[in-house]
């Protein structure tokens, strides 16, 4: 049954992603994006990462959205229409090529089969992880479970340099946003030039 | 703003649910899914529905641009500071043990206060981002240097 | 056959995921259109490691007293994080479109070469 969902589902999304390559109305493309965010978020809580999902679900299919229709409002919102008639060969065939390529590699028989245990990835550190849910501790003397979440501790303790790094990036993100866009405090300064103005026509 | 009552109305009941089940996340993402990513994006996705149905004005009363600046550096400044207690403490950087006597518990201290960094940082970063996007037509109405893009394509 | 078709699905459908998006974003003069290229490859790649990080007949990484085998909880570390901080470049490069149509008029990158190239 799982298999199967997972079929579908993985079949679903090629068809957004062809759509969204076709498609020239950029409305119709931000929509069909979300589709796209929604869909693998269902894929996500089939393979197991239920955090990821809700992330996926609350920010692909939320915030995107929203932030590419308030982007659209201040452009146009249809795509031109291509000049040459043949200058999307070029990328197809390179396209393909490296599609090809990567098939190819994953033929490899060293290539981990999907949801095998025995895959590199599930030997290395991953148990440990999972054994001493709470870090650091768990190392010298083993503690009792306070935390059940093996994807909090991890992402907030164990790996908790990596996380406040990625902060950092949101937060120049946001800093950035707000160089280029203006913060948003027009408005203080309507007001202060209409004060001005009234003073000026008292004076 | 929209006039559809029913719209209106709905949101209006809607954004301290979301708000609530944002704080929901952020606090129970211990137990189950969820932690401070989450929670901070459905924390601003509150202010962006109400925004979107009572306009942008009415918005910035709500949640104030100042604000939700603040909380851009404060989300980070939790974070960076829990390290630095942490070391104050006699511990290494971000080494949450020696916030409480028991190992354990000083780690459950930490994974939620860092937690809630993240949340804080996230939501206003996410608020800030689309107050700048919707708010950028009346910046450049501000300013009589910038000729509006409509004029320019027809010339 | 079959079986290797069950063992490598995934992985092929990852791979033509990417090459949509990588198609797109060479393929496309707009810059939107470009972005949202960016972040199909982008959601490709997230698939692909919470592809990897599954482990059959395994179960969310949320201990629990009955249950001994759980997917890898690494990868989805990993990717939480990729995604929110995905959001966060894609509206800075959004930014950057806006800012460009308001210089240029047009959000067609081979016309603001030209522009450029006129200059």
């Amino acid at each position: 049954m799982i298999v199967a969902t997972n079929l579908a589902l993985l079949a679903f999304l090629v068809i957004t992603a062809c759509a969204i390559a076709r498609m020239r109305n950029l409305f119709v493309v931000t929509m069909l994006s979300g589709i796209y965010s929604l869909l693998s978020a269902t894929v996500f809580v089939l393979l197991d990462a239920v955090d990821v999902a809700f992330t996926e679900a609350a920010v692909g299919a939320g915030i995107t959205t929203v932030l590419l229709l308030g982007a659209l409002l201040l452009s146009n919102s249809e795509a031109r229409p291509r000049k040459h008639r043949f200058a999307h060969y070029g990328p197809l065939l390179l396209v393909i090529l490296m599609g090809s390529a990567l098939i190819y590699a994953t033929l490899d028989p060293r290539m981990p089969k999907f949801g095998g245990a025995q895959a590199p990835a599930h030997t290395r550190v991953a148990p440990e992880y999972l054994r001493d849910t709470v870090r650091q501790v768990g190392r010298s003397k083993p503690t009792p479970v306070h935390i059940p979440n093996v994807v909090t501790t991890t992402l907030a303790s164990y790996r908790g340099f990596d996380t406040l790094g990625e902060v950092v990036v949101i937060f120049t993100a946001g800093v950035a946003v707000m160089i280029l866009l203006g913060g948003g405090t027009y408005r203080q300064r309507r007001r202060r030039g209409k004060a001005s103005e009234a003073g000026k026509a008292d004076g | 703003m929209i006039q559809h009552v029913v719209l209106r109305i709905i949101a209006k009941l809607l954004a301290p649910f979301i708000l609530l089940f944002a704080f929901y996340v952020q606090f129970h993402g211990d137990f189950g899914p969820g932690g401070g990513f989450q929670a901070g994006v459905i924390f601003a996705t509150a202010f962006i529905l109400y925004a979107l149905i009572y306009g942008l004005e009415n918005a910035r009363e709500a949640a104030p641009p100042v604000a939700a600046q603040i909380g851009v550096a404060l989300g980070v400044l939790i974070y960076a500071g829990t390290g630095v207690v942490t070391m104050l403490l006699g511990g290494t950087f971000l080494d949450y043990s020696v916030l409480s006597a028991n190992a354990g518990d000083g780690q459950h201290y930490g994974i939620l206060i860092v937690e809630f960094g993240v949340g804080v940082t996230v939501s206003a970063v996410m608020i800030t981002v689309f107050f700048a996007f919707a708010g950028r037509r009346g910046v450049l109405e501000e300013r009589e240097d910038v000729v509006p893009t409509e004029e320019k394509m027809d010339g | 056959m079959w079986d290797l078709f069950l063992s490598h699905y995934n992985y092929w459908i990852v791979i033509f995921l990417m090459m949509i998006g990588f198609y797109i974003v060479m393929s496309r003069h707009n810059l939107v259109k470009k972005l949202i290229g960016l972040n199909i490859f982008q959601t490709s790649v997230f698939l692909f490691y919470i592809s990897v990080g599954k482990v059959s007949d395994g179960t969310a990484p949320i201990i629990t007293q009955d249950i001994s085998r759980y997917s890898n909880p690494l990868p989805h570390v990993l990717i939480l994080t990729a995604i929110v901080v995905g959001v966060a470049t894609t509206s800075l490069g959004l930014a950057l479109v806006v800012r460009l149509k308001e210089a240029y008029g047009t959000i067609e990158e081979d016309e603001i070469n030209d522009m450029d190239a006129a200059d």
